[in-house]
């Protein structure tokens, strides 16, 4: 299974010729149904949905699904090495609940918004990048199974985080720190752009780069990847970082789009959204293959058939379980054209 | 112990000793727990020795306990089960519903929903071929929805003319009810994991799934079996969790899944399966509890604040210490035993 990014389109046997896709869509094509799928719903709300062909509607989904993308990326990067990352809820709220403190800090240091801004953005970011560094030792160092280590900071995370603020709610006014959240440079929130850019530099690195070609080796078979000469732990550290810093980032865009942070809300389930949104796209849960742009479509599928259903007045919970048989289908579809 | 036995014939007295090596090895959280309930007797005195408080701690422990051990049977077959938290959520708020009908026909109803949840994790894992971490992932989400949808997005009352609260409150001389529903069910759980057919079944496929199918075992039949278990023993709890808080909301249960795959790690069942007990899995469980219940003593003590949200940092931090020390053990440990 080992399949260092070329995707089906190059491994499968050329029984009927294919057209050639661009690299980035060729990565999508092993997502293909998923793209169908998305693009069959997008349709079906074109005609029956009223306003869903607007721009406010379209910007009000991205602003939503960005925040899964961003942590579904790392996800996609931790699932491809055969881990998983239960912790990224936990982590976006410690970045969330540090980055308040900093930028309402009133130290003399911390006065200018020049300097407390960019602060308030990098440390909380770096600090959840560093529990990524956590989680990636425990897996590696002390070889314990990634659902266990890093249920550890699910468990303990969130706790940190509450105590940050004994608890409470902390509401703030920081219009330069609200860019994040509520900017928009040319009429796209500012969200929008950073999952864009994410995405794009996650796929590319995933095909191109000889990480990503670690990433997928380490995933397929690690007793083999370790042979040939793959730094397999340290691409395993790597990538429990790359989503921890991706979460931090999210808890961020997450408290600016609310004007507050609330220890007790930010990324709840949002481990379960980012692996739900992976399984969808098409990356496989026990490793060696993943694609980022699927996990994009993913959540984005999972995202539009909740805005559907809502839309048209369905009741919540039945939203919820018309969501877990897609997860189921969407499995079981690509279980089949393997 | 091991120190009795020199009196004994040679062979019999090595044989002994080495029982008595494993025990200690296998048996470092019993040792654990020992030591953490030696601690609050000394540190917390009378008011932590009290009956009262010991009962009440068991009782609200009853039902982790519950999911716990259906836990342990699907992580020995080396499967997971995400989803038993919503379907606590889910029985609860059914058997509230139920509950006008008497305490039996309710608890039985919420044992049935959660068993029927079981058999389509297991069909669809069994069948299809899907990894049991999406299937009831997947679970997880619906039991919440059809939880919702069952409460109509409220908190359901139990009926109280019928008596269902005593399945939670009442107590069998000193023994609250729900202590001895967890008590025999884990009897029952060790018979069946050790003297049963099912039970080698169970321990055979989490050992190699692949050279137990080639052996012609019923592996399909016994995963689905192992989660319908795991599914009616969450119903159970949750028939229980309705009773002792005279209510049922589908916002029971949250995160409640990774709690109990904490405690069937920290009694040292590993999670590739093929190896596992009840009873380590119940000391796991006590121990998780004995560690909070002493937190709310030293909380009372006053001596250094520490507010409810270290206590969640406390039990990652444990769980921690507990993987770290069975990794190095595991490591440093015989090998013998291994397949």
């Amino acid at each position: 299974m080992v399949d260092l990014g070329h995707g089906d389109a190059a491994t499968a046997p050329a029984q009927a010729p294919r057209l050639t896709l661009p690299g980035w869509l060729r990565d999508a094509s092993q997502t293909q149904r998923a793209l169908s799928a998305l693009i069959l719903l997008s349709l079906y709300n074109a005609f029956f949905t009223t306003n869903f062909l607007t721009w406010a509607t379209l910007r009000v989904n991205l602003t939503q699904v960005a925040t899964i993308v961003i942590v579904g990326v790392g996800m996609t990067l931790v699932i491809a090495t055969g881990g998983i990352d239960l912790s990224v809820g936990a982590l976006a709220a410690i970045a969330g609940m540090i980055a308040p403190k900093i930028f309402m800090s009133d130290r003399a240091l911390l006065d200018s918004p020049w300097v407390a801004v960019p602060l308030a953005i990098v440390v909380p970011v770096l600090v959840a990048g560093g529990f990524g560094v956590f989680n990636g030792t425990l897996v590696t160092a002390f070889r314990i199974q990634p659902i266990i280590a890093t249920l550890v900071l699910f468990l303990g995370g969130r706790g940190i985080a509450k105590a940050l603020s004994n608890g409470n709610l902390v509401a703030f006014h920081n219009p330069s720190f609200d860019y994040i959240g509520t900017g928009r440079p040319l009429g796209i929130p500012v969200q929008v752009i950073l999952m864009a850019v994410i995405v794009v530099v996650a796929s590319w690195a995933m095909r191109r780069t000889t990480f990503g070609r670690y990433i997928l080796a380490t995933g397929g078979n690690e007793a083999a990847a370790r042979l040939a000469g793959v730094p397999v732990d340290r691409t395993k550290v790597a990538v429990y970082t790359i989503s921890g810093l991706l979460a931090g980032l999210a808890g961020l865009i997450v408290i600016s789009l609310n004007t507050s942070a609330d220890p007790n809300s930010i990324g709840v389930n949002m481990e379960l959204d980012a692996i739900a949104a992976a399984a969808v796209g098409g990356t496989v849960l026990t490793g060696g293959r993943a694609t980022v742009v699927g996990t994009l479509i993913g959540a984005c599928i999972i995202h539009q058939i909740r805005y559907t259903l809502i839309s048209h007045g369905v009741a919540d919970g039945t939203t919820r379980i018309v969501v877990a048989i897609t997860i189921i289908l969407a499995v079981l579809l690509q279980r089949r054209g393997d | 112990m091991a120190t009795q036995t020199t009196d004994i014939r040679g062979e019999r007295q090595q044989e002994r000793r080495a029982f008595a090596a494993s025990l200690i090895q296998q048996q470092g959280v019993l040792i654990a727990l020992l030591v953490v309930l030696g601690f609050g007797l000394l540190r917390y005195g009378e008011n932590f020795r009290s009956s009262f408080n010991i009962w009440e701690m068991l009782r609200n422990n009853s039902y982790y306990g519950l999911i716990a051990l259906g836990m342990t049977f699907v992580i020995i077959t080396g499967g997971i089960d995400l989803s038993v938290g919503a379907v606590v959520a889910l029985t609860s708020v059914a058997a509230a519903r139920f509950s006008v009908h008497g305490v039996f026909l309710a608890a039985a109803g919420a044992v049935a929903l959660g068993l029927a949840v079981g058999l389509v994790n297991g069909g669809l894992i069994a069948r299809f071929k899907i990894q049991p971490f999406i299937v009831t992932l997947a679970m997880l989400l619906a039991c919440r929805g059809a939880a919702l949808n069952l409460a109509h997005n409220a908190n359901v009352s139990v009926d109280f003319a019928s008596g269902y609260i005593d399945i939670g409150q009442k107590n069998l001389g000193r023994v609250p009810v729900p202590v001895v529903i967890t008590i025999v069910a884990y009897l029952l759980a060790s018979i069946v994991l050790n003297f049963t057919r099912f039970g080698r079944h169970t321990l055979a496929i989490g050992g190699n799934e692949e050279a137990a199918r080639l052996a012609g075992l019923p592996v399909a039949r016994t995963i689905v079996s192992v989660y319908a278990l795991s599914g009616a023993l969450a119903g159970l709890s949750g028939a229980i969790l309705a009773g002792l808080a005279f209510t049922g909301s589908p916002n029971y249960g949250i995160g409640w899944e990774l709690t109990a795959i904490a405690a069937v790690v920290v009694g040292g069942t590993i999670l590739s399966g093929g190896r596992g007990s009840v009873w380590t899995t119940l000391v796991g469980v006590l121990l998780l509890g004995l560690i909070f219940n002493e937190l709310n003593f030293e909380r009372g003590k006053g001596i250094f604040e520490l507010t409810q949200y270290w206590e969640e940092v406390i039990r990652g931090a444990f769980l921690l210490v507990v993987v770290i020390v069975q990794s190095r053990l595991a490591r440093r440990g015989p090998r013998a035993g291994r397949v």
